[in-house]
């Protein structure tokens, strides 16, 4: 990521500066002064409005039950047993254990399928290599409901899977475009004389990716895991398509819903719940905060 | 190595190996089902008989008698106009202001960026608490202020801008884009700008946005097919404000209130997994698809970046 030098803009001329110093610099640090200020208490103000909806649900799920209902905005008193009520909750531990097995087994086959397919794309030379890049991009842009059905058809009728988290797990393992797409795109950044020498020195292009590459490209390779785990933790669709039928397979981001359902008049326990589904996406992003802004930024900017 | 290098055969056959997860999973979980899709377009099939080739029919009931058709369609393109406009205003404003800020700039960015990660169906909930008409705290925050709220997402004229509040909340993942490509541009052409006696507006239209056009063009085409395929925040949104006790799985009022947050991607949910009128269900994906395909060349054509480094 690009270190942050803030302001690219310098506020005054220093030719400026030079020729009148008496009032000329007093005027150009006043208006500094004033600049700092504008900014940042509009960044201030847009702050507070990102954080309040995490702090207003935050206090909600501490509150009485009765509280909750009331438009109050500060609690009267802590009900910490709000999250230990949400974790007896019939069926939460199992939407967790669903949850991590679809994210943790789809991250890694994701990851294990992506990485041979963009090394070919970004270092290969072969006909076909455009269209096939064309082919990658077309399928990230597809919406999923294009193919759902006809899919669905399959793994119900053919396989007798629905009902399982497997029909969204399985296709993992037969590369994802969008992490094909972003790990493509960092790769492109090695150069290929490190490529190149390892072939010198005899090694096979198998072993040039395991030996050289994916340690070179454990940045690309992080933040492809990464948006493919918070992919399939976020994932409401898929889950509806194939574990609705089987409250057992349910995911954390299917199963909120249907709690906020049960829990009707509950507001305070289902913000609980709510922050027990952000929770560990805020966590992993607390300790890779890097890989992300350059996984993100790589999406946007040419490699 | 000479061995490897020089015998062609031996090389496409590798280029094959590394390529052949994605061989196999383009074949089977993209072009199957969208030949498939097609397929079943043409016929009538509740997913028990066997398909019966119906021809054009179910094409003529989804754009001449299907009831909810219109709105659906209606307010997916209303989304996409409205949500990737504010979405690319609001985002690159954003990006604007952090590159600006000197002091904190860390806290800012975690701040401006954090709402992105919260899962949809999560965020979703929590919003339409937020924006609960009669006890959720924005509306409570607003009447300290002598103002009365809107219904928000029990109201059909504020359910859409809701979602649209909602989706500005997450805008985190353009924020970093633009904020990229802002620090991007080279100080130099702001100097001489600025030599030329460019104010800021000067400055911003002739030197930072020529530079960050195409950024912006990746982020209407992509800003376009991801609000093609909303689905989970309307749905979740109609859902939850409805109010009725109801399990997933089962829909009661489509796009709650009055239809103002059907989208045509649940219509294609309700049509083939709840109707079983799966030729119905897979003419409305074509029509989705037919769209996003056309955006997605569009971005081809206008080379904004996704291709480049090509070489």
């Amino acid at each position: 990521m690009t270190s942050t030098t803030l302001s690219p803009v310098p506020t005054a001329a220093p030719a400026d500066a030079s020729r009148e110093p008496g009032p000329a610099a007093a005027r150009a640090r006043r208006k500094r002064v004033l600049h700092w200020i504008a900014v940042h208490s509009v960044a201030i103000a847009v702050a507070l409005l990102f954080i309040l909806p995490f702090v207003f649900v935050f206090l909600t799920s501490v509150m009485s039950d009765s509280q909750a209902m009331s438009g109050d905005l500060w609690p009267d008193s802590w009900h910490w047993e709000n999250y230990k009520a949400v974790f007896e909750t019939d069926g939460f531990l199992d939407w967790w254990k669903n949850s991590l097995l679809y994210a943790g087994l789809g991250t890694l086959l994701t990851v294990c399928s992506a990485i041979p397919v963009a090394y070919a794309l970004a270092k290969f030379r072969f006909r076909g290599r455009r269209t096939a890049m064309i082919l990658v991009i077309s399928t990230m842009m597809l919406p999923p409901q294009v193919i759902v059905i006809p899919m669905y058809l399959v793994w119900a009728q053919q396989f007798h899977l629905s009902g399982t988290l497997w029909p969204l797990i399985i296709p993992m393992a037969f590369g994802d475009a969008y992490s094909i797409f972003l790990l493509r795109q960092f790769l492109l950044t090695i150069p290929k004389e490190y490529i190149e020498s390892a072939k010198v020195d005899g090694c096979g292009e198998l072993r040039t990716l395991l030996k050289i590459i994916v340690p070179m490209a454990k940045p690309g390779i992080a933040a492809i895991a990464l948006f493919q785990f918070f992919y399939c933790w976020n994932d409401y669709f898929g889950p509806q398509i194939y574990a609705a039928q089987n409250p057992a397979s349910w995911t954390l981001s299917y199963g909120l819903e249907s709690f906020k359902s049960a829990h009707s008049v509950n507001w305070n326990l289902t913000m609980a719940a709510t922050l027990l589904v952000m929770a560990p996406v805020c966590i992993v992003f607390f300790f890779a905060q890097k890989a992300f802004v350059e996984g993100v930024t790589l999406t946007g900017v040419k490699g | 190595m000479a061995l490897t290098l020089s015998n062609p055969a031996r090389r496409r056959l590798r280029t094959l190996g590394f390529l052949s997860p994605w061989l196999i999973g383009f074949s089977a979980f993209f072009a199957y089902p969208l030949i498939a899709t097609v397929y079943f377009s043409f016929m009538h099939y509740n997913q028990i008989q066997k398909p019966d080739f119906v021809g054009l029919r179910n094409w003529k009931y989804v754009f001449e008698q299907m009831p909810l058709f219109g709105p659906a369609l209606w307010n997916t393109l209303w989304l996409v106009v409205v949500m990737v406009a504010l979405r690319v205003v609001f985002g690159l404003s954003l990006g604007l202001l952090i590159t600006k800020i000197k002091t904190g700039a860390g806290f800012f960015r975690t701040a401006f960026y954090l709402p992105y990660l919260a899962p949809p169906v999560a965020a979703t909930v929590a919003f339409v608490f937020l924006l609960n008409p009669s006890t959720g705290p924005v509306n409570e925050v607003l009447a300290h202020v002598g103002i009365t709220g809107p219904n928000w997402f029990n109201d059909a004229n504020w359910a859409k801008p809701s979602l649209v509040m909602l989706s500005l909340w997450g805008i985190g993942d353009l924020m970093v884009i633009f904020m990229a490509a802002l620090l991007d541009v080279p100080k130099e052409q702001y100097e001489a700008a600025e030599l030329d006696g460019a104010g800021a507006w000067s400055k911003f239209r002739y030197v930072t946005w020529p530079s960050i056009t195409p950024i912006v063009m990746f982020a209407v085409v992509t800003g376009v097919v991801q609000t093609m395929q909303y689905y989970t925040q309307a749905l979740v949104a109609g859902k939850i404000a409805s109010g009725v006790s109801i399990g997933p799985g089962s829909v009661i009022q489509p796009g709650y209130p009055d239809h103002s947050t059907l989208t045509v991607p649940q219509l294609v949910y309700s049509m083939g997994f709840q109707n079983f009128n799966t030729g119905a269900a897979c003419v409305l994906s074509l029509v989705l698809f037919a769209i996003a395909m056309a955006v997605t060349m569009l971005l081809m054509r206008k080379r904004s970046g996704l291709l480049a480094a090509e070489d």
